[in-house]
């Protein structure tokens, strides 16, 4: 058994009973890393100098009151950290060894004294559902290291799946935090947008980006979301709300809850065991007392469509700032300054991210902004109102977070549109600005998890939260780990 | 029905200030042609009268008085430059 097979609460108590020591939690880190990160590659840089001194620093200060004390984090490797090599799983970026500042979660695990461990695999610029777009390396399922782990935020779940940080930050435009929590068998929630600040998340569309928690179980995650979450003077989209305690509502009570299954959700391209792990799941909401209705979000087909026009036009437009000039790698093949930019940029982007470039530039381009670009935005609206119209009558939305379980690597890198299908059930909720959750709720024939997505109103994260923890209360999905490298 | 040509993906190429090989062109002829393609389902819905949605939340715009603050030096903004001189950013010359 690991120490990370303990809630952050536990390990709390652990700590303040000196049962165990930061350096303890350090350890278990870095020894997981060396013992499996061979086999998984969750990890693009580590911290472990600065990490170990700060272990030490930890163990000898006597207030100890803080949110995350001497808990270990891995970063998604979009978000900045200071002194700390930030590459967004591209080349272009990969002598990138200081971004001079701290990204605002960044600042904020900090403050509540959160150990960062090092820097976690991804997607290129977060363009991409399982891994494979990393320009360094694909990280694999712990699971089944055949299998891709999802993405873009990969890394961030793989990591915590196998142990080898308590907890991770990942970011999520069209699902990259839930799918990759669902092939991973964690708990992986992206916030309401505007909830978290997104000062120092690498843009890639700025509409949709939000910024969440990858954890083992839901009251770690509502635990880590009450630290990022807030106004950020330094982000204007951050919202200037309230941010209530998320751990206060995990009450376990979900009687008279009001639960709408979009049928769109549970179509025929939705697998029958991910069908059947999310009709067992309404069963268990049932037997604690919580209704189910059928319902339809008539536009969801349309997401997929929509989405890669506007994620693609936003990112064409803030990947523009790689140029080749402040940051990042330049051409030496160039003699002028526009040949600089040309080069720099087809050099040190890859495949993916150049045609999503040339997508979005192609919608925003004169005489397609009107067919494409505002098309996409107009059918966005009626994708809102869909879910605006269920939630005046339920409480959540509950159905499959992806339509299969894990793939194989190389299976579908050659099918664009099969790999853009993969993020149909969760793309609707960024385009509607609602809050989800990824939660394990089952697995495949052939031992792969299964996740349930569930989600709520505009900053109602606490009714997200109280309903996926009264089912993981009810169920043991999310005590199950793989078995990667022997038993842990 | 190919909604791109060939050479406008070589006109999108120079506006997104992307170098692509003659072959690279005809890939993307292909694959971008697929995806328009795709999003061309788009037009089975009739928006008209439709509001786009630019921002999920009413973001409105966020003033602050003009005060100078502490940032990064100037050492520290060249820190990471390709190539500098004389405490600024060098680039190739922008006039053949």
């Amino acid at each position: 058994m690991s120490l990370f097979d303990h809630s952050i609460k536990d390990l709390e108590q652990k700590l303040h009973n000196n049962e165990i020591t930061v350096e303890d939690l350090v350890n278990t880190s870095y020894d997981r890393i060396k013992e499996v990160d061979d086999q998984v590659k969750a990890f693009l840089t580590l911290d472990e100098e600065n990490a170990r001194k700060q272990a030490k620093e930890l163990d000898n200060t006597s207030t100890r009151d803080n949110k995350l004390f001497g808990m270990p984090v891995g970063i998604k490797d979009n978000i900045v950290t200071k002194g700390l090599r930030t590459t967004c799983g591209s080349q272009f970026l990969r002598n990138f060894e200081d971004p001079l500042y701290d990204a605002t979660v960044v600042n904020k695990l900090d403050n509540e004294k959160a150990v960062n461990i090092g820097k976690l695999n991804m997607d290129e610029f977060a363009m991409g559902s399982s891994n494979e777009n990393s320009s360094f390396q694909p990280t694999r399922n712990p699971w089944n290291t055949d299998y891709v782990p999802g993405g873009s935020s990969g890394g961030s779940a793989a990591s915590v799946a196998a142990g080898e940080v308590l907890f991770s930050l990942g970011s999520d435009t069209g699902g990259s935090i839930r799918q990759p929590a669902a092939f991973c068998g964690v708990v992986g929630m992206k916030p309401t947008y505007g909830r978290v600040s997104r000062f120092g998340l690498v843009a890639f569309a700025s509409s949709l980006d939000q910024i969440g928690p990858v954890t083992r179980n839901v009251e770690d995650n509502a635990r880590v979301l009450e630290v990022i979450s807030g106004h950020d003077e330094m982000d204007s989209t951050s919202a200037d709300v309230e941010v209530p305690k998320y751990t206060e509502a995990l009450t376990n009570d979900v009687k008279g809850l009001k639960i709408a299954v979009p049928k769109e959700y549970l179509s025929e391209g939705v697998a029958s065991e991910v069908k059947e792990s999310v009709m067992n799941a309404l069963k268990v909401y049932e037997s604690l007392g919580a209704e189910w209705e059928e319902v339809s979000l008539p536009h969801s087909k349309y997401a997929v469509a929509s989405y890669y026009l506007l994620a693609s036009s936003e990112a064409s437009a803030n990947l523009a700032r790689f140029d080749g000039v402040r940051y990042g790698v330049r051409s030496e093949n160039a003699d002028n300054m526009v040949d600089m930019f040309k080069m720099s940029r087809s050099e040190g982007f890859g495949e993916e991210v150049k045609r999503r470039i040339m997508l979005g530039t192609f919608a925003l381009s004169s005489g397609y902004y009107d067919a494409y670009y505002k098309k996409a935005q107009q059918v966005r609206t009626l994708i809102k109102q869909d879910f605006d119209k269920i939630f005046e009558q339920y409480d959540v939305v509950i159905g499959p977070t992806t339509p299969t379980p894990a793939f194989k690597i190389g299976e579908k890198i050659n099918d664009l549109l099969t790999m853009y299908a993969n993020d149909i059930l969760t793309i609707p909720v960024n385009l509607a600005g609602v809050p989800g959750i990824s939660v394990p709720c089952g697995f495949s024939e052939n031992g792969l998890p299964i996740g349930l997505q569930i989600i709520g109103k505009h900053f109602d994260e606490n009714t997200v939260y109280r309903t996926a923890h009264a089912f993981e209360q009810a169920t043991d999905y999310h005590t199950k780990r793989p078995q990667l490298g022997g038993a842990q | 029905m190919s909604d791109i040509s060939k050479d406008q993906v070589k006109h999108v190429a120079h506006l997104a200030r992307l170098a692509i090989t003659e072959e690279e062109a005809e890939k993307l002829t292909d694959e971008l042609g697929a995806i328009i393609d795709y999003a061309n389902q788009l037009n089975e819905l009739d928006t008209t009268d439709i509001e786009p949605t630019t921002h999920d939340q009413n973001v409105k715009n966020v003033l602050r008085k003009d005060e100078p603050r502490k940032w990064i030096t100037k050492e520290e903004a060249l820190k990471n430059a390709p190539d500098q001189e004389n405490g600024q950013f060098k680039v190739p010359s922008i006039l053949e």
